[in-house]
């Protein structure tokens, strides 16, 4: 019998339940390298958290092209000039400080705290709307269309446009999924296509208006920035627009969902939920240290020869940082396999680090917090019908397709 | 024997800590978090509980914190004798006493020094004593000075631009109020940072509006007839009027209690191992007095094991856990401290963080970002190693360079790194002042004593 190779064994959806046992496999290779042109992988949080902060490890798209494609980590397919998250320094910088004036501090340091009562409002309208049924699917009802409508709200995406624009939407977050992407037939990708530029079209109108008569939202600010780095033009509007939209999409579904899934698996830790709404911040570290819904960063290359644990990785590599082998590496945390939010030391990988570290973390706490902290009150009795769920394709971006949870009530 | 010896410490031992600031208090806990069960006593000249001193130089001044809400959280209780407002006066090896300015005497099998360092005040004592004259070290300072900036001076004169000064005129800027700056070297943040970097500070402080003077020394303070402070004269004969004068020289390290100890103390410090024990004057090492934060000198193996005396504050958290681990533990269990010094400051808006010893380098390169945009990483070498890094705006990748300083990478540094523009390629001088010049405010004190401290004869054996 052939073993498979390791790296073949990420992206198989067999291991896609549950590949922590795959990724301990993968911690004894700390430096992986199975093919010829293949990626360096990394598994051991320290390797991992010294090339996140590593200036030799570069982000850009064009150095990602130059080193050759591999599965993981194809571009985003949308036309536009690529968002920040794919720049090095100084344009990285620009476009995220930017970026940043118009949503943190120290020019908005109220704007997420502010949306908390706005959050908790688009949640308790969701498990409203479960109406009469006991039994939900998580995903499509509730951790699906909650991440939409606050980037609706925070970009400026008026109410009545929010179905018109969750119908773009969701086929443009489905076509990047790039297992997706592989399957998918010519159908299927001429209506992500559509929706595409449907999507552009409806944002440029939007950025339009907006430089006409700025409102109190993102978008406002975005495209009237006049701070010490200028402002940004059109097209990095809009490119910056829609990785808010993608970036802040697929991690926050994944994040809710793998979180529920958690406490209905430690209900100890759900029903102190209950009792006490004061846990739920340690509750969601934890669990982007033993979750996170970014269980790989394949996107980057070496721009020079970098020695890692005695290996010189090349200039001109590819490689993944295994965030979630990293945050259940022993090395680094003890008891690793265990989800414990008592835990005092959490500093996990999920988010990432250095200069690309999470850019809407603050906003997928506070949205993971409030949901888990509401499903937790309202839902009298959950459990899950099926255990594991139904996962979707994706290795990278990873978290169930569907969450089914039946209940006794609605509280 | 020794096991006993401290099997007994751990249990019923007596611990005094002089000085109840962070690096006490630190060592308190960690104390008690390793099981030390015996007595334990703060002793410490102010009469307030550990509070936090960062803060002080920038949101307080602002208004934006209270002195009176620094205190440092708890992390656990540590059930102490404290003596607060009161100053250790001396200490007696021999007989294992601490003498105290009220006259009591407190006797221990260990003590740890974490006297810390004060301000250098203004050496003209009259001067220093006009209404207005302020340094910036306590929370009562900080109070004081707040005051008077809150009621609208009309200029703020700061003697000495090193990082607290640096600071003290950013805030100042900030809340509108004229602020002249003078310092001895050619530029702000020398004595830390070098010319090089310096030059950056420079333009900082003029684009923010700092009436920033360099080369120039303060001659005298000026006070009207009913003793405030209302001009500064400077030694290119130019003076300034200003109604408020902070002083900002540096600090004293709060050793003179030490005299005539025996320990080898002075004032650059209290001289002890990389396990934290103190010195004797004749260069034995103690078993009982340990020493840790700003007043510790200890050899860093990276450094070539030249002493260095840190005043940063995550310093001084690590050298306390270290020092109160060491305390009660026998000798192979015993740790030593090998902190990298990291430094931070925040002026202007602008984040500067140092990790290493800049002024050990003497050459610097711009691995990322650019000086004139005041956006960049600076590294310092020395003897081709990389033995310093500095950033401007640039924290995350700090990092990086702190590893690589740790694993002594070669300088120049030829490695490509991103962002790395065309003035980045080849090194520059660091351009810090001679040492034998007294300027202030290097946060590392590379020293071995100064020759005026001899305190022991030394007499070559006759061949």
């Amino acid at each position: 019998m052939t073993q498979a190779s390791l790296m073949r064994q990420i992206t198989d959806f067999a291991n896609r339940a549950n590949p922590y046992p795959l990724y301990e496999e993968l911690r004894k290779t700390p430096v992986l390298h199975e093919e010829e042109d293949g990626p360096y992988v990394f598994s051991s949080y320290w390797d991992i958290e010294a090339l996140l902060h590593d200036p030799r490890v570069s982000s850009d798209a064009a150095n990602l092209t130059a080193a050759g494609a591999d599965e993981l980590s194809k571009p985003e397919e949308t036309g536009l000039p690529p968002s920040f998250i794919r720049l090095d320094p100084p344009e990285h910088d620009r476009l995220r400080r930017i970026t940043n004036s118009a949503f943190g501090p120290p020019h908005k340091p109220r704007r997420i705290d502010s949306m908390r009562g706005e959050l908790a409002d688009i949640v308790t309208g969701l498990i409203d709307g479960f109406g009469d049924a006991r039994q939900i699917d998580l995903v499509d009802q509730f951790a699906y269309p909650f991440p939409v409508t606050v980037i609706c709200r925070l970009l400026g995406v008026p109410r009545e446009d929010e179905p018109k624009f969750r119908g773009w939407v969701d086929p443009v977050v489905a076509s990047l999924d790039p297992d997706t992407r592989r399957d998918a037939d010519a159908e299927f990708r001429k209506t992500a296509q559509e929706a595409r530029m449907q999507l552009g079209m409806y944002l440029s109108s939007l950025v339009e208006q907006r430089t006409k008569e700025p409102q109190d939202d993102m978008l406002s600010d975005l495209v009237s920035s006049h701070g010490p780095d200028g402002a940004m033009t059109m097209m990095e509007v809009l490119s910056t627009s829609l990785l808010l939209l993608i970036a802040g999409h697929e991690t926050t579904v994944n994040l809710i969902t793998n979180g529920m899934l958690t406490l209905l698996r430690y209900p100890d830790i759900l029903a102190r939920l209950r009792d006490d709404p004061g846990l739920s911040a340690n509750i969601v570290e934890e669990l982007l240290r033993f979750e996170p819904p970014v269980q790989i960063v394949p996107q980057r290359s070496t721009i020079a020869d970098i020695e890692v644990r005695g290996v010189t990785i090349p200039k001109g590599s590819r490689i993944w940082l295994v965030l979630g082998a990293g945050n259940r590496d022993p090395e680094r945390f003890s008891d690793p396999e265990r989800f414990d939010p008592d835990r005092g030391d959490i500093q996990h990988l999920g988010f990432g680090s250095g200069v690309h570290s999470c850019f809407g973390a603050p906003l997928a706490r506070l949205e993971t917090q409030i949901a888990l902290t509401e499903l937790a009150r309202r839902l009298d009795g959950p459990r899950l019908v099926e255990d594991p769920p139904p996962y979707r394709q994706n290795a990278v971006l990873r978290g169930p397709r569907h969450l089914n949870i039946a209940f006794d009530a609605l509280r | 024997m020794e096991a006993d010896h401290v099997d007994r410490l751990r249990h019923e031992g007596r611990i005094v800590i002089v000085g109840a600031s962070l690096a006490g208090l630190r060592a308190a806990e960690t104390l008690r978090a390793e099981g030390f069960t015996g007595s334990l006593t703060m002793i410490g000249d102010e009469p307030y509980e550990p509070y936090d001193r960062p803060p002080l130089s920038k949101a307080v001044l602002l208004g934006k914190a209270s002195p009176h809400h620094t205190e440092l959280p708890h992390r656990r209780e540590i059930d102490a004798t404290w003596r607060l407002g009161v100053a250790a006066t001396g200490l007696d090896l021999t007989a294992k006493r601490v003498r105290l300015a009220d006259g009591d005497e407190v006797e221990y099998d260990r003590v740890l020094i974490a006297t810390g360092v004060r301000a250098r005040p203004w050496p003209k004592e009259a001067e220093a004593g006009l209404d207005g004259v302020f340094v910036l070290r306590t929370r009562d300072d900080a109070t004081a000075l707040y005051q008077r900036l809150k009621s609208g001076p009309r200029r703020v004169f700061v003697i000495g631009a090193g990082f607290a000064g640096s600071e003290i005129a950013s805030a100042c800027r900030e809340m509108g109020i004229a602020v002249t700056v003078a310092e001895r070297a050619g530029a702000p943040l020398v004595g830390a940072l070098g010319g090089t970097i310096g030059a950056v500070a420079a333009e900082l402080q003029l684009e923010n509006g700092v009436d920033l003077r360099t080369r120039v020394t303060v001659t005298e303070l000026e006070g009207d007839s009913v003793g405030r402070v209302r001009a500064v004269h400077l030694s290119d004969e130019s003076v300034i009027e200003a109604d408020v004068v902070v002083v900002s020289l540096g600090s004293l390290y709060n050793t003179e209690w030490l005299n005539g100890s025996g320990l080898g103390a002075g004032p650059r410090g209290v001289a002890c191992d990389a396990g934290c024990r103190a010195f004797d004057f004749r260069g034995i090492v103690t078993d009982d007095v340990f020493v840790a934060g700003d007043v510790a000198r200890s050899p860093h193996p990276l450094f070539g094991y030249q002493f260095l005396a840190l005043e940063h504050w995550g310093n001084a958290v690590a050298q306390a856990e270290t020092a109160a681990h060491n305390m009660i533990s026998a000798g192979a269990e015993r740790r030593p401290h090998m902190w990298m010094p990291a430094f931070w400051s925040s002026q202007f808006g602008v984040n500067i963080k140092s990790v290493g010893v800049p002024p050990m380098g003497d050459q610097l390169m711009v691995t990322q970002g650019s000086l004139a945009e005041r956006r960049f990483i600076a590294v310092y070498g020395h003897r081709g190693r990389m033995v310093a890094a500095v950033s401007f705006d640039n924290t995350r990748w700090l990092e990086f360079y702190q590893r690589q300083i740790e694993r002594g990478a070669p300088f120049p540094v030829e490695f490509p790194t991103m962002d790395r523009r065309p003035e980045g390629r080849k090194p520059v001088a660091a351009d810090f002042p001679d040492p034998s010049l007294p300027t202030h405010g290097p946060t590392v004190t590379l020293s071995g004593f100064s020759p005026t401290d001899r305190q022991l004869v030394f007499t070559p054996a006759h061949h």
